[in-house]
């Protein structure tokens, strides 16, 4: 069990309807489909951060939303714990064995027996979600105490108030918020960017999570709080072994402390390896541009960006052949018709790229 | 030679029980023709402040206390409100924070830009629809995309009207607030890019307001670093980058993660700006300040922005001395 990875993602694919209106439907025209994410697939190990980076509408966020189970991916499946997940949110679980975990947890149910609520329930108890945004995420009329301990609450974690104290104090003081007294009483217009995002992840931490899904934590805050929060983010990996899966446009700051890094682009992961690796030799030319747009600190050090014209064209006419080459600057004309799949290049350096 | 001159601005604002609190107190930079100057500071050191005081927009309880903004010889902040119409967006124009969010929503792209071009330059609609098909050619939107809503564009496009309808009556000197913010890194790199060509083009002098270090290292040529309201360090680019003194400017810099050197740690900086009822009396970062040589005399005494080397200023007691 403990050399298992904490979670696999086998050929996640999620699609989503297009409104066609009444006259469409009525004149049956065909059904639309956005491909948000189309035939993702990775592991990660146990307390490993792994970075998701793209653009928006790469479906980096989607993929964060099915690993959690707030949505239902249309096809593949999520192991989490060598547990099938995929069904567990679908509602019909008959298939729990299916990852050869062994069906009980460490508390000894026997899963099979719980409800689809209470299995739910158990995945978001080892698998929590730090959002994007702090000022928005966090209820304006509740006071950061009720903020982090409600989960508890939801869980029936607690069984007397002091205990509920204690542990809301911990998490709290965990995420730099010390002494907590100073801060549970406040309300979230009382705390500074930095200091809501620590609330928010107080509020996923208290639950002891196994993986953590950050999506985008540090984007709104200012870039001097950045590095507090990701030090932090850094600080539970290493004293807690959580697992973190960490979503991001930012090359630079996922470089900073991520350990491997899955470049995404119209659904699919174009790039996968070691970070250091990826950014050093960055094997696809997506990568390649991405990283060449960074600003560097340095006027000296200017570089020739290289600068995608246009955006990520939406994923519901998704270009034939390589789904980059419409923008890809080194495209040659096979890459119209083939669709390259992920291949190690050199030991777990994968691209997915005819001309890498 | 400078377009714009600010020299000793202070701004106070005013509570409602009468107190005066000091969001921007002695601020002074210049501004070169055709140059570009980045204005850099955590959220609430003034930066959009000093921008919104020069252009005589601030709110009701904002106050201009002190200062002069010297642009085409004249003192911005003496002139009447009819003639600081015709210098805001004709001679000035801004590119609000969070702009792009702003634009009407039941309003087609273009019909925005023509109500603002048939209120400063013409009446005649024919020929503000045509210079609004020119001006969205030029920060690179297809013209006919004009007849689309907002919510048909794409967050890079709307930054690009955005910048487009800034650019309606061509001003001499484009002022950018955060123009990158909440973007993609490839959409920022094409905002940055639009920014230099249109700089490069149409002679503009750009002011960019951010607190990216990485965006000013890019594209300005001299940088304003702002802190709890007051100049912390002034010069080119070249010397803030390199050469920074003051340890805010290198607290910054240490704070910002550089692709070239994955895996080097990331500092931060404890705890926050502060607050504008709760001032420090001497130097505004010693609460923050891990500098070695910090003494007990800089929690006392406001260190004076001193020019170490031609146009290099510092605010910091210990910089100035060994200096």
């Amino acid at each position: 069990m403990e050399n298992q990875p904490i979670l696999q993602v086998h050929d996640l694919h999620k699609y989503f309807p297009i409104s066609r209106g009444v006259w469409g439907t009525l004149a049956c025209q065909p059904r639309r489909w956005v491909r948000a994410v189309d035939g993702v697939s990775f592991t990660v190990q146990r307390g490993e951060i792994l970075a998701l980076v793209g653009e928006s509408g790469s479906g980096k966020t989607t993929v964060g939303m099915n690993v959690l189970g707030l949505q239902r991916p249309t096809r593949g499946h999520i192991l989490f714990g060598g547990y099938d997940v995929t069904e567990w949110a679908q509602g019909h679980g008959p298939s729990l064995e299916t990852g050869g975990g062994d069906p009980s947890t460490g508390s000894g149910l026997c899963l099979a027996a719980l409800s689809r609520r209470r299995r739910v329930m158990l995945l978001r108890e080892r698998a929590q979600m730090i959002f994007q945004d702090p000022y928005e995420s966090l209820n304006p009329r509740q006071i950061v105490f009720d903020v982090v301990a409600e989960p508890m609450e939801i869980h029936r974690l607690t069984h007397s108030r002091e205990e509920k104290r204690e542990r809301v104090r911990a998490a709290l003081e965990t995420c730099g918020l010390a002494p907590a007294d100073h801060f549970w009483g406040r309300f979230p217009a009382g705390l500074s960017g930095g200091q809501r995002q620590r609330v928010v992840i107080a509020g996923a931490l208290v639950l002891e999570p196994e993986l953590l899904v950050a999506d985008e934590p540090v984007s709104m805050l200012d870039v001097s709080i950045r590095a507090e929060i990701l030090n932090l983010l850094h600080v539970l990996r290493r004293e807690r072994g959580i697992t973190i899966l960490y979503t991001t446009h930012d090359l630079a700051t996922a470089g900073f402390f991520t350990d491997r890094m899955a470049v995404m682009y119209l659904g699919r992961i174009v790039e996968l390896g070691p970070t250091a690796e990826v950014l050093k030799e960055p094997r696809h030319p997506y990568t390649r541009a991405l990283i060449s747009v960074i600003p560097v600190p340095n006027p000296r050090r200017r570089r020739k960006r290289m600068i995608l014209q246009g955006e990520i064209p939406d994923a519901i006419d998704v270009p034939p052949g390589c789904r980059f080459h419409p923008r890809c600057p080194d495209a040659v004309p096979e890459c119209r018709e083939t669709d390259p799949q992920l291949r190690a290049i050199a030991g777990s350096h994968e691209v997915a790229c005819i001309l890498a | 030679m400078a377009i714009l001159d600010v020299r000793n601005l202070s701004v106070d604002y005013l509570t409602d029980d009468g107190t005066a609190l000091c969001a921007v107190e002695e601020v002074s930079f210049r501004l070169e023709e055709g140059r570009s100057l980045g204005i850099v500071g955590e959220s609430g050191c003034g930066k959009t402040t000093v921008m919104m005081a020069l252009l005589r927009l601030l709110p009701e309880e904002g106050r201009i206390v002190n200062g002069q903004v010297i642009f085409g010889g004249r003192d911005l902040l003496h002139c009447s409100e009819a003639e600081m119409r015709k210098i805001r967006w004709c001679e000035i124009s801004m590119v609000f924070q969070g702009a792009m969010n702003a634009l009407n929503p039941v309003r087609t792209v273009e019909s925005q830009i023509v109500e603002s071009l048939r209120l400063h330059i013409t009446q005649d609609i024919r020929v503000a629809r045509e210079r609004t098909g020119e001006l969205l050619e030029l920060v690179g939107i297809p013209a006919q995309r004009g007849r689309q809503y907002p919510h048909q564009f794409s967050g890079g496009m709307r930054q690009r009207a955005v910048i487009a309808m800034a650019l309606a009556c061509a001003p001499s000197i484009l002022i950018a607030d955060e123009p990158t913010t909440a973007l993609d890194v490839m959409i920022q790199a094409q905002i940055l890019e639009l920014l230099e060509r249109l700089q490069a083009e149409l002679a503009l002098s750009l002011i960019m307001v951010t607190h990216d270090l990485g965006m000013v290292a890019e594209t300005c040529d001299d940088v304003l670093v702002m802190y709890g309201g007051m100049v912390a360090e002034y010069a080119n680019s070249d010397a803030i980058f390199n050469d920074p003194q003051h340890p805010y400017t290198q607290r910054l810099m240490e704070a910002f993660p550089d692709v070239e050197e994955p895996g080097s740690t990331l500092a931060s900086i404890p705890g926050n700006p502060p607050r504008l009822d709760e001032l420090p009396p001497g130097c505004r970062f010693e609460p923050r300040c891990e500098c070695q040589w910090r003494e007990a005399f800089c929690a006392q005494k406001m260190p004076p922005l001193v020019e170490l080397e031609p146009d290099h200023c510092v605010a910091c007691h210990w910089a100035s001395r060994i200096g």
